[in-house]
């Protein structure tokens, strides 16, 4: 289990580092960063605090408490991945219609100049 | 291309991508059917130079600064259509499978019945032939699937060959399906209570290049579409429950 642990801190330290890294360059954009960092220092404090763990994996009424903190990376990261989801879209439904505006105004500014 | 001069002025909308080699043919159809109609194709970014033959044919051309797929070329002339204030836009496809002479039916039934939307249906006379099996199926299954929620048949559910007047066009420029629209916007439209006509008509086989839904593609049509039908069912009962006071 302590390996898990391990590795488990080692990820999540090398994920903040990464979006924070991206952040600075401006690679991600600080509103979409906090998901990532959420879940990052979630999983950091949950591989440190064994206290944290038990309780949790108590609730879940699981035994073995790797398990539980599995199942909770595998829960935020869900929650991260359907964030982004609604986003793309969002994003996509914007630049659809600024695409198709964009089309129409020159539309309509070619025939200006015709006329 | 002007704004609509008259109340009852139609608009041909021919939406395209990589049609070079038919696209003037239907062009120089629609013109000989209707020749005071102004045709707007809608270039969904082609790479092969189709804007330009279409333009040389004599038709209007709206480019589109990057591929946004069928649904996305539509609903741009949709708007475009709206904007200038055309009463009736009928839409053939740029590779020649829809025959323009089926134009005037068309246009006749949107202005005698005053349905909202009118299909050129190519099983109403028997003349279904230019489809693959699995294709054949899924029409087969849309017609079974749609019976209930538009609340009558539908023969040929995923024709392109459609006309729409100024209170559907309203509804579409708002709201239209990106991908493989025919069968959703259907469904839209009903769920506002409008209501469609079907027109027999024959097609034809494409003139140049494939179309884009192929057998294998056709599976995950018929699973795209079936959600989007759903959803948009939800959706529209969700709203109407919302909308209606107490009973």
């Amino acid at each position: 289990m302590e390996r898990l642990l391990n590795v488990t801190t080692f990820l999540s330290i090398v994920l903040v580092t990464m979006v924070l890294f991206s952040v600075r360059r401006s690679h991600i954009r600080v509103e979409y960063s906090v998901s990532w960092l959420a879940a990052s220092v979630i999983l950091l404090v949950l591989s440190r605090s064994s206290f944290a763990l038990n309780w949790i994996s108590r609730q879940l009424g699981l035994a073995d408490p790797p398990l539980a903190l599995l199942l909770l990376v595998f829960c935020v990261f869900v929650i991260v991945l359907y964030r982004l989801s609604v986003i793309i879209s969002d994003l996509k439904d914007a630049n659809i219609a600024m695409a198709q505006r964009l089309a129409i105004v020159e539309f309509q500014l070619q025939n200006r100049n015709e006329d | 291309m002007r704004a609509a001069s008259g109340p009852d002025q139609l608009l041909v909308l021919i939406p395209a991508f990589n049609e070079v080699g038919a696209i003037a043919g239907v062009i120089r159809e629609v013109r000989s059917v209707l020749p005071e109609a102004p045709i707007l194709v809608v270039d969904d970014a082609s790479t092969d130079g189709t804007h330009q033959t279409a333009r040389s044919a004599g038709a209007d051309v709206l480019r589109l600064p990057y591929h946004l797929g069928l649904g996305g070329g539509v609903q741009a002339g949709y708007k475009l259509a709206y904007e200038l204030g055309y009463e009736y836009v009928i839409r053939v496809d740029g590779d020649g499978q829809h025959d323009p002479k089926y134009i005037p039916a068309l246009l006749a039934t949107l202005r005698e019945t005053g349905c909202h939307m009118v299909i050129g249906s190519r099983f109403q006379d028997g003349n279904g032939g230019y489809t693959n099996s699995v294709r054949a199926m899924g029409i087969w299954f849309f017609r079974l699937v749609l019976r209930p929620i538009l609340g009558k048949p539908v023969h040929d559910p995923t024709s392109g060959f459609v006309g729409v007047n100024r209170q559907a066009l309203q509804v579409f420029t708002g709201s239209f399906p990106l991908e493989y629209p025919e069968i959703e916007a259907l469904v839209v439209l009903q769920r506002k209570r409008f209501q469609f006509q079907e027109v027999p008509c024959r097609m034809r086989p494409r003139k140049t290049g494939r179309s884009t839904i192929t057998a294998v593609k056709s599976l995950y049509y018929i699973f795209h579409v079936l959600l989007g039908v759903f959803i948009n069912v939800l959706k529209f009962e969700r709203r109407r429950k919302k909308d209606s006071p107490q009973e």
